[in-house]
């Protein structure tokens, strides 16, 4: 969205839009995960990550490439989809159901890494977390997230974040991939310029 | 989506697409150890059958309870339904107790439409006298895809009693809407009057199944009833498994990759011999797991958001 | 009896004028005429009909008080426009017995509405097994003319030819509800390309054709005068249309919702619209209209059919077949005739009480006349609304619908059974 010239100040206030992590940011930090994986997990052993829809399974896929290119570990990725878990499926409009696909290796004693876009609530996660438990038993489960913006509803923490944004309530942040949306970018959305 | 399921021409092709897509995830759960879902938690389906289909009534019950739905069976044997209640009071009451989905079965064609208009919930047709049977046409349809790997363009022969089959009439609409070619196959007495301007433009119709068979990517059997034949609709079962029964040599007319289907309960013997139902084209061990997986994907489409 | 001055009246659709009701005749009638001690009606814009005769009413009493009664049934009657009545048999107990008809025709006195003749069944309990007594029910004070198993076909060809010859005795005449029970075993609607969709089983207009058929050949052979209930196919209209070529004393009757309603309206799977014979298709409707003008169909008759509401709000199958029509049946044939008053004064009042034998109905509106006759107004249009209906039941298929005319008086031997659009008693 392009920002009115200074010159001609709108009459209304208008919603701000700011670039929390550009292009270059998401890529450095996504690098910096991957680093932070590697060292709490030994080397990435036994370990799984588990993208969490949208957004979070091509997460997982970069992570995955990023260990493989600095320690040349092949770590397996897998995709869970919680839509069947969420605690809000009642307030909206039924929701599509997407894949989950479990690496061929299973999930079953492993160290399972889930990786989603934002952690907000943490109702995202809890769903993820029931979803788990029916696919299978890991020996443990971690959380990345690309960005944290606080909030929490339920006690949940991440492992491994990215970058740590503070927010209101009223503000949305908005996290785009070229996998999904063509551009790596972070956004902030506020309710009005302050 | 749609609020209920009364007819195979009820979902256009994105949701008819987006119920087998649903459907094919829902399946992975009848591989898992834990075979449940939360998403319907707290929502209760009533299964109103006021014929005896224990098949379709557990299939319905698996899937609702699979996504943990509360289940109430509601038949119309030893009920207040045995003693005379009517449709709408029967609705009234489902209503009051706050049902969320009726699955219906019901002898008379079109009872789910009237029922429709007296619940507030979703009314699913498992079944409606001579009429339709929706969800045995999309389990029909996601076995023909699991199979063959498409719908597009697929040509399909239904053979057999096509004028009291609410499988046939569901099974057009479906079809047609998912882009596959039906010819209607059965001596002209079990054909339906302008079933092609009836039901789907397109439609074909032969009185030849030996002619159709080579042509075909399914040929899908219906159940005929051996009473028919006292109501002068055929001579004898014999004649009729002679000319529209499939038998070992008739399925070796098919194209290789062609496949056998039957909605069941088969009359082995009479459309179908027992080496071709129990041959490796059969598909009708798959229909009934696969029926499992699309009613947990209709059942969540139709109650799995706010969507009233 | 009060006297009244009609002014400025359309006497079927001809210049106004005025007309004098007096000690129950059409006393004068004319341009600029006075009559002190008269109540006037102004009647500007109005069209005097003679009063309509229906030959196919379902009154349900004895039996079915629930759902009509013969005091309901002749107010709904008189609303309509109506001066006579003819009750069908298929009461219960049937009207096959001078004791039954005399109940029937009895009850129709007391209400003083419209005058109710009742006809007498074919045979024993509808049952098509052997004749009911037709001399004894004509002999009666109800003096039956017309016999029908209507609801059933007496569908034996003996019994048939029997039944055609042995009225001619008292010039009777068999009112035939033709419907080849064989071919519509468990029919529930017009068999084609609807009932191919919606699963249920048809009803082929070749099961109606088939008897006509042989009746107008029995009829002619044996000399007998025969009456056709509810004609509803084209195929029919053909057969009916040789026959009279050929000089076959066969009459025929078309219902109002024949003439509008297709069978498409069984697709909401509303038992309203279901009906024996069942609706066609619009090539049949084309079919009947043009017969009706050209006069291959004698009569429009309602088969006014009341049912109970639990008979109707249940499955299309579950539902008993019929439909009101006794305050519809005018605006129905406006909307399909148009303002064509000769037409519907002859196929809705003078052709019906030919048929019936009913003297003093069925005549236009002159000087000596009896005073039956209906008031019009033509250029209303009314919403139908079935809770104010004066019918028992609710089962209109018009519910809600929009329609041409209005009644806004009958008189009934120069007593007013309706006036400003309201029974009077």
């Amino acid at each position: 969205m392009a920002c009115p010239p200074a010159a001609q100040p709108s009459p209304l206030p208008q919603p701000s839009v700011k670039v929390i992590l550009t292009s270059a940011e998401v890529q450095r930090v996504v690098d910096r995960i991957a680093h932070q994986i590697l060292e709490k997990t030994q080397g990435a052993a036994d370990t799984v990550l588990l993208g969490i829809p949208t957004r979070g399974t091509p997460l997982a896929r970069r992570l995955a490439a990023r260990i493989s290119t600095f320690e040349d570990i092949d770590v397996p990725v897998g995709v869970l989809d919680i839509t069947l878990y969420r605690d809000d499926l009642r307030r909206h409009a039924t929701r599509a159901v997407g894949p989950t696909q479990l690496p061929p290796g299973g999930i079953d004693g492993k160290r399972v890494v889930l990786v989603d876009d934002v952690l907000f609530s943490g109702r995202t996660v809890r769903a993820a977390l029931d979803a788990l438990g029916d696919v299978g038993r890991p020996a443990s489960v971690q959380l990345a997230v690309l960005v944290d913006r606080g909030h929490r509803q339920l006690p949940i923490r991440a492992d491994y974040v990215g970058k740590n944004i503070p927010t209101s309530l009223v503000e949305s942040v908005k996290v785009t991939l070229v996998e999904t949306d063509g551009v790596d970018e972070v956004k902030l959305y506020g309710g009005a310029n302050r | 989506m749609i609020r209920h399921l009364l007819s195979g021409a009820d979902p256009d092709l994105a949701t008819a697409t987006q119920i087998l897509d649903t459907a094919a995830e829902m399946a992975t759960v009848a591989g898992r150890e834990v075979k449940k879902l939360p998403a319907l938690r707290g929502r209760t389906v009533v299964n109103l059958f006021y014929e005896d289909s224990t098949r379709t009534r557990i299939s319905f019950e698996a899937a609702a309870k699979r996504l943990s739905a509360d289940v109430i069976n509601f038949s119309a044997k030893g009920s207040s339904v045995a003693k005379g209640e009517s449709l709408k009071d029967t609705a009234l009451t489902l209503q009051a107790m706050g049902a969320d989905a009726v699955v219906v079965r019901h002898p008379a064609s079109g009872a789910p439409h009237r029922l429709a208009h007296w619940v507030d919930g979703s009314v699913v047709n498992a079944g409606d006298g001579t009429h339709e049977h929706p969800t045995q046409a999309l389990l029909d349809a996601y076995t023909m895809r699991s199979r063959l790997g498409r719908l597009a363009g697929l040509h399909v022969a239904i053979v057999g009693d096509v004028l009291h089959s609410r499988v046939a009439r569901s099974n057009v609409l479906l079809l047609s809407t998912l882009g596959a070619k039906v010819t209607l196959v059965g001596p002209p007495t079990l054909i339906p009057v302008d079933i092609a301007a009836a039901l789907a433009p397109g439609t074909l119709v032969s009185y030849d199944l030996d002619a159709v068979l080579p042509n075909v990517d399914v040929v899908m059997m219906l159940r005929v009833q051996r009473e028919r034949m006292n109501d002068s609709y055929f001579p004898s079962a014999r004649e009729y498994a002679r000319r529209y029964g499939l038998d070992g040599p008739r399925m070796r007319r098919l194209p290789d990759h062609a496949i056998v289907m039957h909605p069941g309960p088969m009359n082995r013997g009479m459309e179908i011999t027992p080496e071709v139902a129990d041959s490796p084209r059969s598909t009708i061990v798959e229909q009934v797991a696969n029926g499992v997986s699309v009613r947990m994907a209709v059942l969540y489409l139709l109650l799995g958001g706010n969507n009233l | 009896m009060t006297p009244y001055l009609i002014k400025g009246v359309s006497v079927v659709g001809a210049a106004p004028t005025d007309l004098l009701i007096r000690d129950g005749v059409v006393a004068d009638a004319g341009a600029g005429l006075t009559a002190p001690d008269a109540t006037v009606l102004d009647a500007t814009g109005l069209v005097a009909l003679p009063g309509l005769v229906d030959l196919h009413t379902h009154l349900r009493e004895p039996g079915r008080e629930d759902a009509e009664t013969v005091e309901s049934g002749s107010r709904a009657a008189a609303l309509g426009g109506y001066t006579a009545v003819c009750a069908m048999a298929n009461t219960s107990p049937v009207a096959d017995t001078a004791g039954v008809v005399e109940q029937v025709w009895r009850l129709g006195r007391e209400a003083g509405l419209v005058d109710v003749q009742p006809i007498g069944a074919v045979t024993v309990g509808l049952a098509g097994e052997r004749l009911a007594e037709l001399g004894a029910m004509a002999d009666s004070a109800a003096q039956v003319r017309i016999f029908s198993d209507d609801g059933h076909c007496v569908a034996d060809p003996k019994l048939m030819r029997r039944a055609l010859e042995y009225v001619k005795a008292f010039d009777g005449i068999i009112a035939q509800h033709a419907e080849e029970p064989r071919l519509t075993e468990g029919a529930q609607m017009h068999e084609g390309e609807v009932s191919t969709r919606l699963g249920l089983i048809g009803w082929p207009a070749v099961a109606e054709e088939a008897i006509i058929a042989r009746d107008v050949l029995l009829a002619e052979h044996v000399g007998s005068r025969l009456h056709v209930c509810h004609v509803s196919t084209a195929g029919s209209v053909e057969v009916l249309r040789q026959a009279k070529a050929r000089g076959v004393r066969v009459t025929a009757e078309v219902t109002p919702h024949h003439l509008l309603l297709t069978d498409v309206k069984a697709e909401t799977y509303d038992p309203v619209y279901k009906v024996n014979p069942p609706l066609r298709t619009a090539s049949d409707i084309a079919a009947l209209r043009a017969a009706l003008v050209e006069g291959v169909i004698d009569v429009v008759a309602t088969d006014h059919a009341p049912h109970a509401v639990e008979d109707k709000e249940c499955e299309w199958a579950y539902a008993r077949p019929g439909m009101l029509g006794l305050e519809t049946a005018l605006s129905i044939a406006l909307d399909v005739l148009g303002p064509e008053w000769d037409l519907i004064a002859e196929r809705m009042s003078r052709v019906p009480a030919r048929i019936a034998g009913l003297d003093g109905h069925g005549v236009d509106p002159a000087p000596g006349v009896p005073a039956n006759l209906t008031l019009v107004d033509p250029a209303a249009r009314r919403v139908v609304e079935p809770a104010e209906l004066a019918s028992r039941s609710r089962n209109t298929p018009y519910a809600r619908m929009t329609l041409p005319g209005r009644i806004v008086a009958t008189f009934l031997r120069g007593e007013p059974t309706v006036l400003d659009g309201k029974a009077v008693k």
